[in-house]
């Protein structure tokens, strides 16, 4: 199985970092101190995780098990907002990202948990977490993308989709090059991680499953199977959003109201 | 009989509360210094912008129709003209010969580059984009402010030709003294309060 890792080895692979922080003192990178702190926190960050996903293996309820996963979606959701240069105003400015976050990412994993993967029960942490975590992860990425291009595009061609409008166009007419430029931008990320798996990068998941002693062909099937999930959850996800957000720019009488976004005006 | 456009009680953001009507076959020139209200007028009739009070087109509401409908009947034409797509073609669903014809153009400009056309020649083209939609009533903001006199003169004739034979109804603004003599058939002002007024005006 897994040979263990003693707190020696990562001391020992600490020192790299140490000494890659010295040489850009000495050169004067400026880099060393947000070097360091990053990797404090990722030691940190992860012995947490560690923690929290060992208390959590030792009570797979589904309350707990459910309470994770929302934790979980609610600090992808904050995430998402933050990345927003112009976002929402408001709930919305929470809600839309979350709420197309919940739909995709919980949908499509808890199809691969009870029809696909079938571990028993269904919500068997040590499947339902890391699956969620991967799903949502991605999924965040492509929303946070896909919202961020519909709100700044849609502010900046702004005279354009009034134009549109001023011609007649219904609102989602006049929106749909928008949309469509965010549907692709949020998408561009995972499609691109797949035509490169397994040629240019090997994918993180396959690594581990193959580091923990899990035959290559059997890590495959998982990291194919996981990369579908990814792709439908982010492809399903961003189309979520960047439907509702494109709704939520224009009111009932298909007038474009930027006055919704915050930072506007 | 009913007019054509029908403004009751309306206001928005500093405007109004405006009254007004307009027959079919008229042309209304609507003059006042910048900032009164002229544009956002415009822009409220067709509802872009929230606001209150009713517009009527003949007896139909504002909002009896869905607004894509609405404002396809009442076509304006922003001060500046905006354009997506490469080629001029790409914005045109059709091509009405004699209308381009008479703004200057042959046909052959459906393949220019819209990047390539000085900012008049999109200022005619987007009218025409704009009358093919067939609207009833036409609201033209400064539409020839960026027009040499030859195709001022081009624009003017145009729109008269469509306001005689189709009865369109035309609300017409321009900083223009000469020219709202030379288009208009009643004439308004809109004063530094946001209040409409019968008249050239001074300003």
């Amino acid at each position: 199985m897994v040979i263990a890792l003693s707190i020696w080895d990562l001391a020992l692979a600490s020192v790299l970092v140490l000494i890659l922080a010295a040489i850009s003192w000495r050169m004067q990178f400026g880099i060393e101190k947000r070097l360091l702190i990053s990797a404090l926190r990722t030691a940190v960050q992860l012995s947490l995780i560690g923690l929290v996903l060992k208390i959590l293996f030792d009570h797979a309820t589904i309350f707990w098990v459910t309470l994770m996963a929302a934790v979980m979606l609610l600090l992808a959701g904050r995430e998402v907002m933050a990345r927003q240069e112009r976002r929402f105003a408001g709930w919305w400015g929470f809600g839309v990202g979350t709420l197309s976050m919940f739909l995709s990412s919980f949908a499509v994993t808890v199809l691969a948990l009870a029809v696909l993967i079938q571990p028993d029960p269904w919500f068997t942490p040590q499947y339902a977490i890391p699956l969620l975590g991967m799903v949502l992860g991605n999924t965040m990425n492509g929303i946070a993308l896909g919202l961020d291009r519909l709100t700044s595009a849609a502010w900046q061609q702004r005279q354009a989709i009034e134009a549109r409008l001023m011609l007649g166009f219904p609102s989602g007419k006049a929106i749909e090059l928008i949309r469509r430029d965010s549907m692709r931008v949020g998408l561009v990320p995972i499609v691109n991680a797949m035509a490169a798996a397994g040629v240019i990068s090997l994918p993180g998941m396959m690594t581990g499953q193959i580091l923990a002693g899990t035959p290559p062909m059997e890590a495959v099937k998982y990291q194919i199977l996981v990369m579908f999930l990814i792709a439908s959850g982010t492809g399903f996800g961003t189309l979520a959003a960047v439907w509702l957000g494109s709704r939520r720019l224009f009111d009932e009488r298909e007038r474009l109201r930027l006055d919704r976004l915050r930072g506007a005006q | 009989m009913t007019p054509l456009l029908s403004i009751k009680q309306l206001s928005t953001h500093h405007v109004g509360p405006l009254n007004l009507e307009l027959a079919a076959g008229e042309c209304l020139t609507l003059a006042g210094p910048s900032g009164s209200g002229k544009t956002l007028l415009l822009r409220a009739i067709t509802d872009l912008d929230p606001h209150q009070g009713e517009v009527l087109l003949e007896d139909k509401s504002c909002h009896s129709m869905c607004a894509h409908a609405w404002r396809k009947q009442l076509g304006l034409l922003p001060a500046e003209s905006q354009w997506w797509l490469e080629r001029v073609g790409d914005h045109f669903n059709g091509l009405d010969e004699p209308c381009l014809a008479e703004l200057g153009f042959d046909k052959g400009v459906m393949d220019w580059d819209v990047s390539r056309c000085s900012t008049g020649e999109r200022q005619r083209l987007a009218l025409l984009r704009l009358l093919e939609n067939r609207p009833r009533v036409l609201l033209l903001d400064e539409p020839t402010a960026s027009l040499d006199a030859k195709n001022v003169a081009r624009v003017e004739a145009l729109v008269e030709r469509l306001r005689q034979e189709q009865a369109l109804g035309v609300i017409w603004v321009s900083h223009d003294p000469e020219q709202v003599a030379r288009v208009g058939t009643r004439h308004l002002h809109f004063d530094g309060n946001g209040q409409l007024h019968e008249g050239v005006g001074q300003w």
